[in-house]
């Protein structure tokens, strides 16, 4: 192994999540260990009740595995407490969720600047990022509308411009298309792409195979185990260090 | 640093305080309607906390001024015809009924008590008062000349009777508002004349009523008329004995006195001088023939008479402003189970449990607040409208607004906290997956 080889972003060791209902455990996730590293696009996939969002849970720091250890930016997460919990959300992790997850009270502006405002960011600072965020996403003719005003795509836009808006270390996406027809589904990935290879690194859950095509990297899970670990078609944008 | 105490961060940034209310006046409008009628709990707590205030303090203030009329440096001492199975055996077979406050009693009380100036003694009857062929019931009083400024009366026409004419024994007299009222409607009685019995008085001044009116309009059928004339000549006509025509015969009673007004000097002594004359008149006194009225100790009476309606008006206050809380309160449940959503995609944006909390607690405290501005502005228009219609005194002190403000907020704080913290303590992966 190179000693120059990037650090990575996040590090699982096998790590399991068990859930006790009753009398009966569930080992939802048993015994995951993976390195995730920076640039890359990394695609979970699997059938349903193998435990995806359930990872992808534990890496937005939103829940707690019950055991293995969980290093994010080389800092063990087990050590954190609530409140450090929700600084690490804020500073290091952008969500975008299948069902958008916007705040209806606010407008699209408001609601990318929402990661911002609990990073302590002033007005003048929300109002610019805000601002050239929604222009990347193409949605700068719709600062002042409110969430129930827009399209579906186009609130998965605002919600992609959220995720950016503290420029995070990792963007974590559950079936971010899920919800959307064909047409502005490809859109959005075509956002993804372009994300992607301006150096962002990303982790999206799917159950779309034509996804294979886009990332970089391809993880598949059964049973709460990793099944297969594989280059994804544009693996040549990253240099993984196995690869080195 | 700030950022990491989001409360202390309120408190020392004006921009986020203000970022703060605003998200926190967005969430409430989203439910305008809801809003305002848990707003209205607090509305009707606050109201009727001020307007009942008002109108307490109002009662109160109009019996403290009817006892400061009185002198809150005076004792007054009174005659009163004790009631017959108290009179003794000897008295009962005869026909002059002897009571009162005697000289004998403001001799004693004048050489033990010290630091009294005496003593404004009067003696009174009642009797018709003729002008021409109209007549009054009203009450003939023999008077010394300090009497206006012993007992708080203003001189509205003419002068009181001096010294001079009360050496002579001067048949003059001074009347009040209210016999002027009933005797002279249309023309001014100075320098004329009165009849009482067969003795002619000259009219020399006019002061006010008892009630403290000088204007003649005003003065209602309720109040006595009286007339005033130098002791002298009180005694001198009308003797030591008076004759009351009674039902099926006349009797006749001997009173010294009817009243006398003993001043103290020092006002914080007033109530020892006033034990002392007690003492006095009790030894003085087989027969309950006397009455003490201590104007200070009345003053003390209806202010505790005031504390106790302050309690109960309290008690009132505080569960009307318990019920606003409770609405308040289970309006904010019912806000943070339908916002649960919400509270999860603040949570995985970034928010602390104390963001969350104090989200939570501004729109407790907007609502609340507001209510109580509402609240205030109506409790202080109640009392103008009830003295304006109605005719009673209120007193809106400003402190009361600003207390009756203050406990809502603070009731709103109080009763918000409980759904803050559980909207705060929510997982925020279950708080995702609420629909
Ligand atoms: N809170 C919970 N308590 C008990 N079991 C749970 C809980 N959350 C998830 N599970 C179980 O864990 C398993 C994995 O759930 P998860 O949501 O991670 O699946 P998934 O791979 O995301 O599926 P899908 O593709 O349908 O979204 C499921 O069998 C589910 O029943
Ligand atoms: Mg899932």
């Amino acid at each position: 192994m190179a000693a120059s080889a990037p650090a990575p972003i996040i590090r699982l060791v096998d790590i399991r999540k068990t859930y006790i209902t009753g009398d009966i455990e569930s080992h939802v996730l048993s015994g995951i260990s993976l390195d995730i590293y920076p640039g890359e696009y990394v695609c979970i996939m699997g059938p349903s009740g193998c435990g995806k969002s359930t990872l992808l849970n534990v890496l937005g720091c939103l829940d707690q595995p019950t055991s293995g250890d969980y290093f994010l930016g080389g800092q063990n997460v087990a050590t954190l407490n609530d409140d450090d919990l929700s600084a690490a959300r804020n500073r290091n992790l952008g969500f975008i969720f299948q069902s958008y997850n916007l705040i209806q009270q606010l407008t699209v502006r408001e609601n990318i600047a929402v990661p911002m405002y609990y990073g302590g960011a002033t007005d003048e600072q929300m109002r610019t990022v805000a601002t050239k965020l929604a222009t990347q996403v193409g949605l700068d003719h719709r600062l002042d509308h409110k969430p129930n005003q827009l399209s579906g795509g186009q609130q998965q836009r605002v919600a992609i411009a959220r995720a950016l808006s503290n420029s995070p270390l990792v963007i974590l996406a559950d079936e971010a298309t899920g919800n959307l027809d064909s047409k502005s589904g490809k859109e959005i990935l075509e956002l993804f792409d372009d994300l992607n290879r301006q150096g962002k690194t990303l982790v999206f859950v799917t159950h779309d195979e034509r996804m294979v095509e886009r990332c970089t990297r391809v993880i598949r899970l059964k049973d709460g185990l990793l099944d297969r670990d594989e280059p994804g078609a544009q693996s040549h944008r990253t240099q993984t260090p196995t690869a080195a | 640093m700030l950022a990491n105490r989001p409360i202390l961060r309120l408190l020392t940034s004006p921009q986020h305080l203000w970022r703060t209310v605003s998200l926190g006046m967005k969430s409430l409008w989203l439910h305008k309607l809801r809003s305002m009628l848990t707003a209205l709990g607090v509305v009707f707590g606050v109201a009727s906390v001020v307007a009942m205030l008002a109108i307490g303090e109002g009662a109160s203030y109009e019996a403290q001024e009817q006892i400061r009329k009185l002198g809150s440096q005076n004792i007054i001492l009174e005659s009163v015809k004790p009631p017959e199975n108290q009179s003794g055996a000897s008295e009962a077979r005869s026909l002059v009924i002897e009571y009162g406050i005697t000289a004998k009693d403001i001799q004693q009380i004048r050489g033990t008590v010290p630091g009294i100036e005496i003593v404004d003694p009067s003696r009174s009857l009642t009797e018709t008062i003729w002008n021409l062929d109209k007549k009054a019931e009203g009450q003939i009083i023999g008077a010394l000349p300090m009497y206006p400024e012993m007992r708080n009366r203003h001189i509205v026409d003419g002068r009181f009777f001096s010294d001079l004419e009360l050496d002579q024994h001067l048949p003059v007299c001074a009347i009040t508002v209210a016999t002027q009222a009933r005797l002279f409607p249309l023309s001014s009685p100075i320098g004329k004349s009165l009849r009482v019995r067969g003795f002619y008085y000259k009219i020399i001044g006019i002061i006010s009523d008892e009630n403290g009116n000088t204007d003649p309009a005003a003065s209602g059928p309720e109040t006595t008329a009286q007339l005033l004339i130098p002791f002298s000549t009180l005694l001198d006509q009308f003797g030591e004995t008076f004759f009351r025509y009674k039902t099926g015969g006349f009797e006749a009673e001997k009173v010294e006195f009817h009243q006398a007004v003993i001043r103290i000097l020092e006002a914080d002594k007033v109530e020892s001088r006033a034990a002392a004359i007690r003492q006095i008149l009790s030894t003085n006194h087989k027969k309950e023939d006397w009455r003490i009225v201590v104007p200070v100790e009345l003053l003390k009476q209806a202010e505790r008479t005031k504390r106790i309606f302050s309690i109960v008006l309290g008690s009132i206050a505080a569960i009307s402003l318990l019920v606003g809380g409770i609405g308040i309160m289970n309006i904010m449940l019912a806000s943070v189970t339908e916002r649960t959503r919400e509270i999860g995609i603040r949570r995985a944006l970034g928010a602390r449990q104390t963001d969350i909390v104090v989200q939570f607690l501004i729109e407790t405290v907007l609502l609340s607040g507001i209510g109580g501005i509402m609240g205030v502005v109506l409790g202080v228009s109640i009392p103008f409208i009830v003295s304006h219609f109605a005719g009673v005194t209120t007193v809106v002190q400003i402190w009361s607004p600003i207390l009756a403000f203050s406990i809502s907020v603070i009731t709103g704080i109080a009763f918000g906290i409980y759904p803050a913290n559980r909207a705060a303590r929510m997982n925020p992966v279950e708080a995702l997956r609420h629909e």
